[in-house]
């Protein structure tokens, strides 16, 4: 699947910097996937994504895929700049709290323990790639 | 009583500019270090440390120690953002206990609004960042990470706008006796809270200006200090920490401070109730708030309160705080308020602050910096300061 269009008077998103660690993270993103990562050893998920467990420093973590589904644990909205968007923490349904956009809302709408969902954004394309971007929207 | 300090604040020095149009960064690391030196009684000749952050060109202290003719025995650039100043003069103490060096000489300066340099923008900190991917394209800005801290901390505990608010009345009340401050003008909680949103909920009021300047202090062993007057400051205790997202386990209602304040304060032997004065980091009213509950001047969750009512108001309430007017109202030299938050701190115990915000019988204080960002990973430290004679 594609990335799901802007809405208009949306802000353009930075491509995302890809490392080694990372690149099945941005695939799977390209394919509508939100990715985690847990580790075989300790069996806990953490975020962001490593080759090595940041909770028992185990060298065995493996990519599982999210159910998508998640509450607000903080937003706030930028009305600075030319575009506002909403920043947030998304506390998804594997247990950790990831940095994110909401996007699809009304901004003066928005609370914390809202319930979202995963959708995703192309990058702006920077480098020559198109990136999908995984966002939340109300459910 | 008197207390033992490995070391003593010999020197401070507040650049007086808060727009350097004229100067260069190297030129204004030097002026603050020549400044901070003389108001100690001592020379660049006499520095055997140097301890910097990444405001100072170069790699670490190596390019301003040749533009200043250092002579050196001893260095640290420990780069924790703006508390880096406040963790330099706790390795400053260490060093000196250590005989490893005797007069250090702890600098920051730098000219963002004469370099017109943007906040709008995300801080650039290398494309080898682990963090950077899952952050970046989501425009985290200062403004808007502060924000997120706010918002969860209203959530959490029932913060609201106008108890944010108190933190910068009272930063006003200070700054209008600093005629170096940018922003003179006494504002009101409705003053504050009709301000322009900036980042929900932080309005434009809530958050610190953006100037030039800089600041040095000169860190001396006791027997040097016994040579140069009661104006030097005891280094009682010194605390730092790092803080982060711990994996994804967020909550960013706290700082860590509540690592670095514990550790000062027992090295100290002391409490919170006991300090006179305090300076605290205010990149934006809700830090401040944050840390005064970390450092334990209040129950978790009930800063809001307690920095109501002018309780942060010289002369008036509780906790006299930040009196040169902080970040909020006077400056915050390229991004980084920790030298400020202990200059200003040592001018309480000397007696030197304003006399309209002069703390009565000022003998114990507490200067907190933090670094980077309160809503993602950040670097605090805690420093406690005693009169000569505390």
């Amino acid at each position: 699947m594609t990335a799901d269009t802007k809405t208009a008077n949306e802000r353009t998103y930075p491509a995302p910097n890809i490392s080694l660690e990372t690149e099945a993270y941005w695939a799977a993103a390209n394919e509508g996937k939100l990715l985690m990562k847990k580790c075989s050893d300790c069996g806990k998920t953490h975020f962001y994504p490593r080759a090595i467990c940041p909770h028992c420093h185990g060298g065995n973590t493996e990519w599982y895929e999210a159910s998508g589904k998640g509450v607000i644990y903080s937003y706030s909205v930028m009305r600075r700049g030319a575009t506002p968007y909403a920043i947030a923490y998304v506390t998804v349904d594997e247990g950790i709290t990831m940095m994110t956009n909401i996007v699809d809302c009304d901004y003066d709408a928005l609370a914390v323990g809202q319930a979202v969902e995963v959708t995703f954004r192309q990058s702006d394309g920077g480098g020559g790639h198109d990136q999908a971007i995984p966002v939340f929207r109300p459910t | 009583m008197s207390r033992t300090s490995k070391a003593y604040i010999a020197g401070i020095y507040e650049h007086p500019t808060r727009k350097a149009v004229d100067q260069t960064i190297p030129q204004l690391h030097a002026e603050v270090a020549i400044g901070a030196l003389a108001d100690a009684g001592l020379t660049l000749d006499d520095v055997d440390g140097y301890f910097c952050g990444g405001d100072a060109p170069g790699l670490g202290g190596i390019s301003m120690a040749e533009y200043m003719g250092l002579n050196l025995k001893y260095t640290d650039s420990t780069e924790t953002g703006g508390s880096s100043y406040v963790i330099h003069v706790g390795h400053a103490v260490n060093a000196i206990a250590m005989g490893k060096c005797s007069v250090a000489l702890i600098t920051l300066a730098g000219r963002p609004r004469a370099e017109g340099v943007a906040t709008l923008g995300p801080r650039d900190y290398g494309s080898a960042l682990p963090e950077l991917g899952f952050e970046s394209p989501y425009g985290p800005v200062v403004t808007n990470q502060y924000g997120m801290a706010a918002m969860r901390h209203m959530h959490q505990y029932g913060t609201t706008s106008e108890q944010l608010a108190w933190v910068k009345v009272a930063a006003s009340h200070h700054a209008q006796h600093n005629e170096l401050a940018m922003l003179r003008n006494v504002v009101t909680v409705e003053d504050v809270v009709n301000s322009p949103m900036i980042s929900d909920p932080l309005h434009r009021l809530d958050c610190c200006v953006i100037s030039d300047g800089g600041g040095a202090l000169v860190v001396v062993s006791p027997e040097i200090a016994k040579t140069l007057g009661d104006r030097c400051v005891k280094i009682l205790g010194h605390g730092e920490s790092i803080k982060h997202l711990n994996a994804g386990q967020v909550d960013i209602t706290y700082t860590g401070g509540v690592v670095s304040g514990p550790i000062a304060f027992a090295e100290a032997d002391l409490k919170p109730a006991d300090m006179d004065y305090v300076s605290i980091y205010d990149s934006f009213t809700i830090t401040v708030v944050e840390t005064l509950e970390d450092l334990g001047f209040c129950e978790k969750g009930k800063g809001g309160a307690f920095v109501s009512d002018g309780n942060l108001i010289s002369g008036t309430g509780k906790l006299p705080f930040n009196t040169d007017g902080g970040g909020l109202c006077n400056n915050h030299p390229t991004n980084r308020g920790g030298i400020t938050k202990v200059i200003e701190a040592a001018r309480q115990l000397r007696g030197e602050a304003h006399p309209k915000v002069q703390v009565p019988d000022c003998t114990l204080a507490l200067a907190h910096g933090t670094g980077g960002s309160i809503a993602t990973r950040m670097g605090s430290s805690t420093v406690i300061l005693g009169r000569n004679d505390a």
